[in-house]
């Protein structure tokens, strides 16, 4: 796979310590080194596009005169901002995708309604450690969290990208966090990031890849890895990166795939700056309108009221957030004029919520269950608010207008805090409940 | 076709202008002729209608943040925009610049260094910026030659377009 330390010993390459990031880009690039700064033209293991801008990008292809894809293999096309379809415009669109798609034979191709693109990927197989996958969706970072380099790009970068198989890059420099300690009861991983993006703001990592690394990463599931990883973009970063290790492998044999080995970052790898992230102090993090870097404790701001609590999106729409909800909620209700929106991250989501009772627990707490997808996310459809409304949620981003009215705020923190804060009625840190 | 050096008019605008702010969504699925008309709307609404052709723009930190809508940049440069210098830029917006063939230049400095309406020279080969209103010279990072040559060929689809009549 991509070269390691003891890797670069056998071969006898007196080769300089890499980074994730560098070697990531230094086997797509097909080069045996490769340091931040410099350009490479990489060869691209995946290429993500879903419904906002797949029709755009297969029409400019052909504007181009390309009449198919390099390969049609390792292009992946979901459908899942707009589902199902809340107008004949964004139907339109998903019936000349589905055109495209089959003309191009495209066969990695998910419909509306089964999940949004940053879930299916992992879930369906389709990423490896020390890939390189490009996305024309910003959150394409998500795949970092099984040391694969996942980044977002524009439209004309993927029509070149599908026509030629290639695209340049800037290897980035890296930032390292180095995570110790562990969490408490309550504090999640989506805790630590919103803690972080605070601690760094918007542009903390503008351009420049992360490395989560740590004796507090080692035990941390799939799932937590993911939130971190997909959030990573909110603070600017190209790259959200933690190795492969046992967790990766045994999530990606559990997900119909072969294992995978370690991918590590080289032991004399260089770093641009490495901060240390102590987490057992860590208290609920709670982002407030209207930047994802406006960060507080959720105790400093308890008691503001809410209309709206929504848990899903790519960040935390996972059988694991689901559940943390569903065991707050088990045998409640949400507070009178709350709603409660719930939009499994996929189908197979969705069917292990059904399984395990999570479903009949939040449908009797008051929850409405949306189809596996963006759900309100980003204010295309379904939980749009109102002027003045307040919504509370699990999703990553928070600007203004993001949910409907400009004139509406928006809330972000873990699944624990958005479920007890339904359950009140009001911002509720989740351990006051237990 | 494109030159490495730019002279032009300033507009200077603040931190964090986001995609929202130069591609609100309203227009998103709009030609770019109607996009155009709305770029900065929400922050200068005269812009669209009194910026001109060559005109540069001097931001602040995190220009073009938010998301990957490569028509942040693609609205600017069909309103004639020559180039967009800023303290820093987002990752996805110098991406999406350059694909589009619009230069961005990153120049810390350059923010607290111009009044709107001031003159600027911009080298972008060189790395250099220039206030030549008050002759105040700022340098910048340098942009390279692999982001040059896909300006120099008009973006990324230009450069695509030659590759397959090859
Ligand atoms: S869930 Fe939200 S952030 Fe994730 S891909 Fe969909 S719209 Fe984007």
């Amino acid at each position: 796979m991509v070269a390691g330390v003891w890797e670069r010993v056998e071969d006898g390459f007196d080769t300089v310590g890499m980074n994730l990031a560098e070697s990531i880009l230094a086997r797509a690039s097909g080069r045996d080194q490769v340091a931040a700064g410099e350009f490479v033209m990489a060869e691209i293991d995946l290429a993500l596009l879903h419904d906002i801008f797949a029709a755009q990008v297969f029409d400019l292809l052909g504007e181009v005169g390309v009449n198919g894809v390099s390969d049609p293999d390792r292009t992946v096309v979901v459908i899942d901002h707009l589902v199902p379809a809340p107008s004949t415009a964004a139907a339109a669109i998903h019936q000349r995708i589905r055109e495209h798609v089959s003309r191009l034979d495209i066969t990695a191709f998910y419909d509306a309604g089964q999940g949004i693109c940053h879930q299916l990927l992992p879930e369906q197989g389709h990423i490896r450690p020390g890939d390189l996958i490009v996305g024309t969706d910003s959150h394409t970072t998500t795949y970092g969290a099984f040391g694969a380099g996942g980044t977002g790009i524009g439209t004309s970068d993927m029509v070149y990208a599908l026509a030629t198989g290639n695209l340049w890059f800037r290897v980035p420099e890296t930032i390292r966090f180095e995570m110790t300690g562990e969490l408490t009861t309550g504090v999640s991983w989506k805790d630590v990031i919103l803690h972080l993006t605070g601690r760094f703001g918007a542009d903390g990592a503008q351009y420049r890849a992360i490395e989560f690394t740590g004796s507090a990463v080692t035990d941390t599931d799939m799932s937590s890895r993911l939130t971190v990883a997909n959030m990573a973009l909110e603070m600017g970063a190209k790259f959200g990166l933690f190795a492969a290790d046992e967790v990766t492998d045994a999530y990606l044999r559990d997900h119909g795939g072969s294992g995978c080995d370690p991918f590590k970052p080289d032991v004399d790898a260089t770093y641009e700056a490495v901060h240390e992230v102590p987490l057992s102090e860590l208290q609920p993090q709670i982002s407030l309108p209207h930047e994802v870097d406006r960060v507080s404790p959720v105790g400093e701001v308890e008691g503001i009221t809410i209309n709206q609590a929504f848990i899903g999106s790519c960040t935390n729409g996972r059988i694991e957030d689901l559940l943390v909800a569903a065991e707050i909620l088990d045998g409640h209700h949400v507070a009178p004029g709350v709603r409660l929106l719930v939009a499994p991250a996929s189908r197979t989501v969705l069917g292990e919520a059904l399984d395990t009772g999570v479903v009949a627990s939040l449908v009797e707490a008051g929850a409405s269950i949306l189809a596996p997808g963006c759900g309100p996310c980003f204010g295309g459809h379904g939980g749009l608010l109102a002027p003045g409304e307040r919504c509370i949620g699990t999703h990553n981003r928070n600007f203004i207008g993001r949910m409907g009215s400009a004139e509406a705020e928006i809330f972000l923190a873990s699944p624990a805090t958005v479920a007890a804060s339904a359950l009140t009625g009001k911002i509720t840190d989740p351990r006051e409940l237990s | 076709m494109a030159s490495d050096v730019l002279r032009g008019r300033t507009w200077r605008l603040g931190h964090d202008v986001s995609t929202d702010v130069l591609s609100p969504g309203a227009y998103a699925v709009d030609p770019v002729e109607i996009r155009k008309l709305h770029v900065l709307e929400s922050i200068i609404p005269e812009f669209a209608s009194e910026v001109e052709v060559g005109d540069i723009i001097v931001a602040g930190r995190n220009f073009g943040c938010g998301s990957s809508r490569e028509t942040a940049a693609e609205n600017l440069k069909a309103l004639g925009v020559a180039c967009v210098v800023a303290e820093s830029l987002s990752r996805l917006f110098m991406r999406n610049a350059i694909a589009v063939g619009l230069p961005a230049l990153i120049c810390t400095g350059a923010h607290i260094a111009f009044d709107d309406g001031d003159d600027i020279l911009v080298d972008l080969a060189a790395g250099r910026v220039i206030n030549t209103t008050n002759g105040v010279e700022i340098p910048a990072d340098p942009l390279p030659e692999e982001m040059r040559r896909i300006l120099a060929s008009g973006g990324i689809l230009a450069v695509l377009r030659n590759q397959v009549e090859a």
